[in-house]
C-alpha cells in the first residue's frame, strides 16, 4: 500500500514547523500525523514513514508517537470512527449505556468495524467534557454532547 | 454561554452572547488592559511576582502549588531561551473546566501567558491543548491570530519592546501528558514519558531550557490580579488559597457543569448551586479533585468546605476542582473497576511499579467486580496500592493508588460483600437507573 | 566537592554525581536494570530504590544528584520493601522458565530475584505474552522477556547513534520493536546484546550452542580493526562459541563492534583447512606436515637456486602477528631476497624512505574523546573503524567539531561541524584549500603549490575548527592511504597539521599494520612490486590476494605465473594459483602479539587447541627456517620471537619508532580527469579472509551483494537513469553490476566496492571506469 503526503498536507505540515525553533522540526510529528492520518484515513506504516522522511526523523521516533497516543489510528478504521466516553464520571450519566446502545444499534462491539466499512467503535477516555455526558467524538474532531438515544440515532443517520 | 450563571465569578464573568470568545468581546469586556498597565506602567516582575505571591494563587493544575513561589524559581535574568508552557491537556476524569476558559475566553488565557512570559523573560510560549477537544485547538489558534494581529502577541508588543509569540500544540489522547514533564516531551515530539525530577522544568524543561508551565486556569487569573491587586485576589477567597475556582461537578447531580464559586466556600452550598442530588436520591461519596483524588464519604464530605486546605484535611485533595458525586445507587466495585481500568490504560508504560502494578490492580478490581475475588484480594489491593505509590517516576502512579486505598478504605464493606456474594450490594437495575442516559440539563 | 554518606560509609564526590556514582566509588552494589554507565539516565526499572534521610519516600540511586551532607541507606526497610516491591512488579509478567531461557545464568534478573524474589507469587491473572520480533541475522529475541529498561534503545539513539529499536506502545502493552519490517543494522548492534539484562535479546549465533557455565573464558584481541579491541572469548570443548567485549576504557571501552562479535562462526566453518595439501598433476591431495614442509622448503630453495632469492617474496596480512611476521621477515632475508610486504592495498609507495618512523594514530585512543576539533581525511570511517566512529560520536555530543573531507556522504550518525565530498581526483585541491585557508588564518605566506586552491566557506571553516584553541587532530583514513598520490595527500596533510598545530594520525589499516612496520615486515620490493609479476616463488601468509590486493587480477596472474605458491591460511584458499597449502592458526588457535595503532603492544594466548591439523604460522615459519638451515630460527615460544622482534619493548612501542613526519615530498597536485572515477570501499564484512567467511555477518544488510552507485545526476549524465544492471569496465577487466542510485557518492563518480569476487576483476581500487547499460 503505498503512500505519499498530498502538497496540502505537506504544506500543512510545514506550517506546523514553524510554530517551533529552529532544529526542532521533530515537534511537529503530532501534527504530522493527525494531518496524514486525515489524508489517509488511517496511519499506515507507509504513511508514518512519510510524516517521518518529511520531518527527517528515524521512523522508528514516528512510529512510537503514533502508537503511543490513542487517536492515531494505525489499523484501518470504518469512515467514521465513533468514539464514547464510558469513563467513570461519564458513565454516572450515562455514558455506558449510550455506548450500549451505539452497540446494539451497529451490531459491533469495542474496537470493531461495521460490515460495511462504515463505523468503528472504540471506548473512549476522559475527553474534559464530563458534564457534556454521554459525550460522543466523531472522526477524532467533532463533539457530540449529551448523546440521548434520540441523538444517537440521528448522528448515526446522519453520516452515510 | 450555556452554563449556569456564575454570580461570584471573575474568570468566566461577563461571558453572555454571541462570540464572547473574540478580541473584541474581550477587549469590551476589559481585556488586554493587565497587559498593557505592566507595559505602560513599567511594573517590574519583581513587581509583579510579589502580587502573585500576595494573591495567594495556588495552582489549578491538581498540585495546588504556589504560582508567586513558582515563578520565583525561574533564572529570569539569564539572557537565554526560555520558553512559558500552558497546561491545557485537561483529562483528568472529572475535570471539564478549562474547557470552557478556552471555549469562551482564550484571550484571557492569551493574557495571562504573555504576562508570565513578561515576568520570566520568555520569548516564547506553547499552549498545550488537550486533542479530545480539537474545535477548541482550532479556536485558541483563531485567537492567537487575532491577537498576534491586534499587536498583544509577537515582536515588539504594544510598542513597548517586548516580544513574545505563542503556539497552540495539540494532545491526540494521552492523559499522562497532563502530567507536566510529560506535556514537555510531548511538544519535543516524543512520545509523553514523564522525566523523572530533578532537575525541574524551571532549570531543564522545554527542549532542555528553562520553562515555567502552568494550568490554564492559573495564568487565566493573572490579568485579574494584575488590575486588581493581590490582596483583592486572596481575599475573594480565603487565607493560603486565594480567589475564586472552577470547579467541573459532574455525576449524580441535576446540573452538572462547570461552577466558579470562591475557594472556602461550603460543599453543601456547590452542592445546591448544581440544582441538588439527581432524583432526590441519597448522596452516598464524591470525589473532590478529579479521579486520582481519594474519594470520601458522604459524611465526611458535607462538612467540608471547597478548598485546598479543607480537602486535605479531610484526607482527600482539591485536586484540578473536579467533583464527582455518587448517590445511593453507586456500586463502589464497578466504580474503582471503572477507574483502574483508566489507569491501566492510560500508564505510559516506563517505569516498573506503574506499568506493570496498574494492570495488576485492574484485573484484581475486575475479578472482584465480575464474582471471582478471594477473600485476600483485599489486602493484596492494598498493598500492591501501597508498592506502587510514591515509587514511580511521576504522581500518576499515586494517582493509580489512592482511589484503590481510598475506596477499600471507606467501603470495603462493599468489596467484603462482593467477595462473598459474588454479586453486587447495590442490584444491578437499581445502578441502572440511577446512572441512565441522563440528559435534562442540556435541555435548559 | 560534596560529602555523602552512604550506609555509615562517608565520601566526597565531585559535584554532578548520583548516589549510583557514589555507591560505584564505594565498591557498593545498588541493584539496577535500567541503569548503564555509558547511557543516559533512565530511572524508569526503580530497582536502584534507596532510603535518602528526610526524602518522604524512597529515591531512585540512578538519578538522584548527591546534595552536600546527604545520608543514604541502600539495605534499610525502606530500601529493601521498595526493592521487593519492584522485584515483584518485575516478575509477575516475566516467564519463570530461566532453565530454558538462553540468558539462564547470565541474567541480571535470574540473580536479583534469587535475594529478592518472594517464594509463591501472588499474581494470579494471566502473563502477558508478547510477539517476537526479526531484527536480522544477529539478534534473536524473546520479547516476553523484556522488562522495558530501554538500555537497548538509549544505546541506539546514544552509542550507535541511530535509532533503530524504539518502544511502540504504551503502558502495559509497551514493546521494544523495529519500524515495520525494518531488521536491526548497525555495526556496533550486538552489543544491545550485552546490554540487555534478561534474556530478551541474545546471540542468534550463539543461541542454543551452550549454557555459560559451560564456558571457559579466555582474553584475546581482536584481527579486525586497527583499535586493538580486547574480547572475551568464550570456549566450549575447544570451540569458540562467542565472543564478547573485555571492558577497557582506554581502548574499546565496554564495547566491540559486529565484526569483531561475529566474526568466530567463520573460524568454525567447514572452509576450514585442516591438513596440509599440496598440488600434484593439478589434483590437490592431504600430506603429512613433515611431507608438506619438505615440499615447501624445496620448492622455496629450488626457486632461490634456480632464479636468485630476488625472485621470491612474501605477501602477508596486516593482522598477521607480530611473530609471524618477523619470522616471515626472517625466512625472506634468510633466503637472499628479503621481499617482505603486508600493504597490498597501498598503490603508492612514495612515503617509503621518507617518513621519520611508523605511520600511526598520532596520539593515544583515549585522547581522541579528548579533543576539541578533529578533520577525518578520506574515511569510511563506521565501517573501517566503527569503535572508532562511536568515539567520535560521543565526542561530538560533547560538543568536538568533527569535519569530514572524502570521497563518500554517507551519514556517520554524528553531529559533523563541516562535510565536504569530492571526487577523488580532487581530494588533493581541498586538502590545498585547507592549506591555504589555514595559513591566511595564521597570517603566513600560503605555500607554494596551493596558493591557486579555491578556498570554500566549509573549507574556512574546517581550518578555523582547526586553527582554534584545544585538542585538534587531522586523521588520514584507508582512501588516502590507497590513492594513487598517498604521499602527495600526506604532504598536504602533514603541512595543513603544522600550520594549524593539530596533531596528524593515521586512522590504520588493520589489527597489525604497526607492528608490521616494526618488525621490518616491508622490505625488499613492496607489495605492488611483487604483484607485477616476475616474481617465481610467493609465500603468502593469511592474505588473499584475489581480493586483498589493490589490482587483483593481476595479483591473480603473477600468482598464476609463478613456479611455486605456498599459503599459509586457516582456510582452504588459493587453490587455483598455490601448490602447496599450509593450515595455520586463526587468532584463536595461536598465540601472538598484535600493536595498535596507538602502538599499544597487546600480546595474547591462544583461546582454543588449533584445529586438526592446523599449526601456528610462527612455528610453521620457525621449522620453515630451520630447514632451510637459515640462522636466526631457534625460539622456543612465541614470547622469545616478540621478545627479539619488539627488541624487548613492553606495553608500548618507543614513542621515537611511532613518527607521521615525512620528509621531501611533493604536494598532490588535482588531476584533470574524464571519465567515471572509481571510488572502492572494502566493506566491513568483506575486509578479511576471517570476516569474509562468517555466515551470520553474511546475511546483514552490510554484506548485501555489491552494485555500482552513482548519484542520481551523475546517472543521468552518463546515460543511465533507464538502467538496472550494467557492465563496469577498468582499464583491463569487467564486471555486470545492479546499478544503485546513490546521493552520497559525489558527482562524476561510480562507486563499487572492493573485496567481492562480482568486483575484483576491475582490476583497480581507483581510476576510471566505464559503465554502459545491458
Ligand atoms: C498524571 C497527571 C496528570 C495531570 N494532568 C493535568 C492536567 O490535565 N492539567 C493540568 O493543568 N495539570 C495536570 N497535572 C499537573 C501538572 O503536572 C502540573 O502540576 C500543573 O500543570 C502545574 O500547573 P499549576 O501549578 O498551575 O497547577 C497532572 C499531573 C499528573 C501527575
Ligand atoms: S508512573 Fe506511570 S505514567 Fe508516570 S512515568 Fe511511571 S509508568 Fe509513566
Ligand atoms: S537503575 Fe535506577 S531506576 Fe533503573
Amino acid at each position: 500500500m503505498s503512500f505519499a503526503l498530498s502538497d496540502a498536507s505537506r504544506a500543512a505540515i510545514d506550517r506546523e514547523v514553524a510554530k517551533y525553533p529552529e532544529g526542532q522540526a521533530i515537534s511537529a510529528v503530532m501534527a504530522g500525523l493527525r494531518i496524514a492520518q486525515e489524508q489517509n484515513g488511517w496511519l499506515s506504516p507507509e504513511a508514518i514513514e512519510a510524516v517521518a522522511l518529511h520531518l527527517n526523523i528515524p521512523p522508528m521516533a514516528a512510529m512510537e508517537v503514533a502508537t503511543f497516543y490513542n487517536m492515531y489510528d494505525v489499523k484501518p478504521v470504518g469512515r467514521w470512527k465513533i468514539t464514547v466516553c464510558t469513563n467513570l464520571p461519564c458513565a454516572l450519566s450515562g455514558g455506558e449505556q449510550a455506548a450500549e446502545y451505539v452497540k446494539e444499534k451497529l451490531g459491533i462491539g469495542f474496537n470493531e468495524t461495521t460490515a460495511d466499512g462504515r463505523f468503528t467503535l472504540k471506548e473512549g477516555e476522559c475527553m474534559g467534557v464530563c458534564g457534556d455526558a454521554p459525550a460522543i467524538i466523531v472522526n477524532n474532531t467533532r463533539l457530540c454532547s449529551w448523546m440521548s438515544r434520540e441523538k444517537i440515532d440521528a448522528l448515526l443517520d446522519e453520516l452515510k | 454561554m450555556n452554563a449556569p450563571e456564575n454570580p461570584q465569578a471573575i474568570l468566566l464573568a461577563g461571558l453572555d452572547g454571541d462570540n464572547t470568545w473574540g478580541i473584541e468581546h474581550y477587549i469590551k469586556r476589559g481585556g488586554y488592559s493587565a497587559l498593557r498597565k505592566i507595559l505602560e506602567s513599567g511594573m517590574t516582575a519583581d513587581q509583579i511576582i510579589a502580587e502573585v505571591k500576595k494573591s495567594d494563587l495556588r495552582g489549578r493544575g491538581g498540585a495546588g502549588f504556589p504560582t508567586g513561589l513558582k515563578w520565583s524559581f525561574m533564572p529570569r535574568q539569564f539572557p537565554m531561551d526560555k520558553y512559558v508552557v500552558c497546561n491545557s491537556d485537561e483529562g483528568e476524569p472529572g475535570t471539564f473546566k478549562d474547557r470552557d476558559l478556552l471555549r469562551y475566553n482564550p484571550h484571557l488565557v492569551i493574557e495571562g501567558m504573555a504576562i508570565a512570559g513578561f515576568v520570566m523573560g520568555c520569548t516564547r510560549g506553547y499552549n498545550y491543548i488537550h486533542g479530545e477537544v480539537f474545535s477548541l485547538y482550532q479556536r485558541f489558534e483563531e485567537a492567537l491570530a487575532e491577537a498576534r494581529a491586534a499587536g498583544f502577541i509577537g515582536k515588539n508588543i504594544l510598542g513597548k519592546g517586548f516580544d513574545f509569540d505563542l503556539f497552540a500544540h495539540h494532545g491526540w489522547g494521552a492523559y499522562i501528558c497532563g502530567e507536566e514533564t510529560a506535556l514537555l516531551e510531548s511538544i519535543e515530539g516524543k512520545k509523553g514519558q514523564p522525566r523523572f525530577k530533578p532537575p525541574f522544568p524551571a532549570s531543564h524543561g522545554l527542549y532542555g531550557k528553562p520553562t515555567t508551565i502552568n494550568n490554564t486556569e492559573t495564568f487565566a487569573a493573572i490579568p485579574w490580579i494584575i488590575n486588581n491587586g493581590g490582596e483583592a485576589f486572596q481575599a475573594l477567597g480565603k487565607p493560603n488559597n486565594g480567589g475564586t475556582k472552577i470547579f467541573s461537578v459532574s455525576g449524580h447531580v441535576n446540573r452538572p457543569g462547570v461552577y466558579e464559586i470562591p475557594l472556602g466556600t461550603p460543599f453543601a452550598a456547590l452542592l445546591e448551586m448544581c440544582g441538588g442530588m439527581r432524583g432526590g436520591r441519597k448522596l452516598k461519596a464524591v470525589i473532590p479533585g478529579g479521579s486520582s483524588a481519594p474519594v470520601l464519604p458522604a459524611d465526611i464530605m458535607m462538612d467540608c468546605t471547597m478548598d485546598y486546605d479543607s480537602i486535605s484535611k479531610a484526607g482527600s485533595m482539591l485536586g484540578s476542582g473536579a467533583v464527582i458525586v455518587m448517590d445511593e445507587t453507586t456500586c463502589m466495585v464497578k466504580s474503582l473497576e471503572r477507574l483502574s481500568y483508566f489507569y491501566h490504560e492510560e500508564s505510559c508504560g516506563q517505569c516498573t511499579p506503574c506499568r506493570e502494578g496498574t494492570g495488576w490492580l485492574y484485573r484484581m478490581v475486575h475479578r472482584i467486580e465480575h464474582g471471582q475475588g478471594r477473600p485476600d484480594d483485599l489486602d493484596t489491593l492494598d498493598n500492591v496500592a501501597s508498592n506502587i505509590a510514591g515509587r514511580t517516576i511521576c504522581a500518576l502512579g499515586d494517582a493509580a493508588a489512592f482511589p484503590v486505598k481510598s475506596f477499600i478504605k471507606h467501603f470495603r464493606s462493599e468489596f467484603e460483600y462482593h467477595v462473598e456474594h459474588k454479586h453486587c450490594l447495590v442490584p444491578v437495575d437499581v445502578q441502572r437507573e440511577g446512572s441512565r442516559i441522563y440528559v435534562e440539563h442540556a435541555a435548559c | 566537592m560534596l560529602e555523602i554518606e552512604i550506609d555509615g560509609q562517608k565520601l566526597e564526590v565531585p559535584d554532578g554525581s548520583t548516589v549510583m556514582d557514589a555507591a560505584n566509588r564505594l565498591g557498593l552494589h545498588i541493584p539496577h536494570f535500567c541503569y548503564h554507565k555509558k547511557l543516559s539516565i533512565a530511572a524508569n526499572c526503580r530497582m536502584c530504590l534507596v532510603q535518602v534521610e528526610r526524602a518522604p519516600k524512597p529515591l531512585p540511586a540512578c538519578a538522584t544528584p548527591v546534595t552536600n551532607g546527604m545520608k543514604v541507606q541502600t539495605h534499610s526497610d525502606q530500601a529493601i520493601t521498595a526493592q521487593k516491591g519492584v522485584m515483584e512488579f518485575l516478575l509477575i509478567n516475566h516467564p519463570l522458565d530461566c532453565p530454558i531461557c538462553d540468558q539462564g545464568g547470565e541474567c541480571q534478573l535470574q540473580d536479583l530475584a534469587v535475594g529478592y524474589g518472594a517464594s509463591a507469587s501472588r499474581y494470579q491473572e494471566e502473563k502477558r505474552v508478547v510477539m517476537n520480533k526479526n531484527l536480522g541475522p544477529l539478534i534473536s529475541t524473546d520479547m516476553t522477556r523484556c522488562i522495558h529498561c530501554t538500555r537497548c534503545v538509549r544505546f541506539g539513539q546514544e552509542i550507535a547513534g541511530v535509532m533503530e529499536l524504539g518502544m511502540a506502545n504504551r503502558g502495559e502493552h509497551s514493546e521494544i520493536m523495529t519500524f515495520v519490517g525494518h531488521t536491526v543494522d548497525s555495526e556496533l548492534s550486538g552489543n544491545m546484546i550485552d546490554l540487555c539484562p534478561v534474556g530478551a535479546l541474545t546471540s542468534k549465533p550463539f543461541r542454543y550452542s551452550a549454557r555459560t557455565w559451560e564456558l571457559s573464558r579466555r582474553k584475546t584481541v581482536s584481527p579486525h580493526d586497527s583499535l586493538g579491541t580486547n574480547l572475551v572469548v568464550q570456549v566450549k570443548h575447544d570451540e569458540v562459541k562467542r565472543v564478547l567485549p573485555l571492558e577497557n576504557e582506554e581502548v574499546n571501552e565496554c564495547w566491540i563492534s559486529d565484526r569483531d562479535r561475529f566474526s568466530y562462526e567463520a573460524l568454525n566453518s567447514d572452509d576450514r583447512l585442516t591438513t596440509p595439501m599440496i598440488k600434484q598433476d593439478g589434483k590437490w591431495i592431504e600430506v603429512d606436515w613433515q611431507t608438506a614442509l619438505e615440499y615447501a622448503a624445496n620448492s622455496l630453495k629450488r626457486v632461490a637456486d634456480e632464479h636468485g632469492a630476488a625472485k621470491i617474496g612474501m605477501l602477508a596480512a596486516p593482522y598477521s602477528t607480530t611473530e609471524e611476521l618477523y619470522l616471515g621477515a626472517q625466512l625472506m632475508r634468510g633466503l637472499g631476497g628479503g621481499s617482505i610486504d603486508h600493504r597490498l592495498r597501498q598503490t603508492d609507495f612514495g612515503l617509503d624512505g621518507k617518513l621519520a618512523g611508523i605511520p600511526w594514530l598520532g596520539m593515544k585512543v583515549a585522547d581522541v574523546s579528548k579533543l576539541d576539533a578533529a578533520l577525518v581525511v578520506g574515511s569510511f570511517l563506521r565501517k573501517d573503524h566503527p569503535l572508532m566512529a562511536q568515539r567520535l560520536r560521543q565526542a561530538a555530543r560533547r560538543g568536538t567539531r568533527v569535519s569530514a573531507l572524502g570521497v563518500s556522504n554517507e551519514d556517520w550518525l554524528m553531529t559533523t561541524f563541516a562535510r565536504v565530498t569530492v571526487a577523488p581526483s580532487a581530494l588533493a585541491g581541498e586538502l590545498a584549500a585547507l592549506v591555504k585557508a589555514a595559513a591566511e588564518i595564521r597570517g603566513v605566506a600560503v605555500p607554494v603549490g596551493a596558493e591557486s586552491a579555491e578556498v570554500s566557506d566549509a573549507a574556512r571553516r574546517i581550518a578555523q575548527s582547526l586553527c582554534d584553541d584545544g585538542a585538534r587532530a587531522v586523521f588520514l583514513g584507508s582512501v588516502v592511504q590507497q590513492h594513487p598520490d598517498a604521499a602527495g595527500l600526506h604532504a598536504l596533510a602533514q603541512e595543513l597539521s603544522r600550520l594549524t598545530g593539530a596533531t596528524l594520525g593515521y586512522l590504520g589499516e588493520a589489527a597489525n599494520s604497526v607492528g608490521a612496520a616494526a618488525v621490518g615486515a616491508q622490505s625488499g620490493l613492496n607489495a605492488q612490486q611483487m604483484l607485477l609479476g616476475g616474481l617465481r616463488a610467493y609465500v603468502l601468509l593469511h592474505t588473499e590476494p584475489e581480493l586483498d590486493a589493490a589490482n587483483a587480477p593481476m595479483a591473480v596472474e603473477a600468482l598464476k605465473g609463478a613456479d611455486t605458491v605456498i599459503v599459509m591460511s586457516p582456510f582452504k584458499t588459493g587453490l587455483d594459483y598455490a601448490d602447496c597449502l599450509l593450515p595455520v592458526s586463526p587468532f584463536t588457535e595461536t598465540s601472538g602479539t598484535f600493536v595498535s595503532v596507538e602502538g599499544r603492544i597487546q600480546s595474547f594466548h591462544a583461546v582454543v587447541r588449533p584445529k586438526g591439523e592446523t599449526r601456528p604460522a610462527w612455528k610453521v615459519l620457525r621449522v620453515l627456517g630451520s630447514m632451510l638451515e637459515l640462522g636466526g630460527f631457534k625460539f622456543d615460544s612465541s614470547e622469545a620471537v616478540r621478545d627479539e622482534a619488539l627488541a624487548g619493548a613492553n606495553g608500548w612501542l618507543p614513542e621515537y619508532k611511532l613518527d607521521n613526519t615525512a620528509s621531501d615530498v611533493a604536494f598532490a597536485r588535482p588531476s584533470a580527469v574524464s571519465g567515471l572515477q572509481r571510488i572502492a570501499d572494502f566493506p566491513i564484512y568483506r575486509n578479511d579472509a576471517v570476516v569474509r567467511r562468517a555466515p551470520a555477518l553474511a546475511a546483514a544488510r552490510d554484506s548485501a551483494a555489491p552494485t555500482a552507485r552513482m548519484n542520481a545526476a551523475t546517472a543521468a549524465a552518463s546515460g543511465l537513469t533507464e538502467a538496472k544492471r550494467v557492465r563496469v569496465r577498468g582499464s583491463a577487466w569487467s564486471s555486470e553490476l545492479d546499478l544503485a542510485l546513490d546521493d552520497t557518492v559525489p558527482a562524476g563518480c561510480v562507486r563499487v566496492s572492493a573485496g567481492w569476487p562480482q568486483t575484483a576483476p576491475l582490476g583497480t581500487l581507483s581510476g576510471i571506469l566505464n559503465v554502459e547499460a545491458l
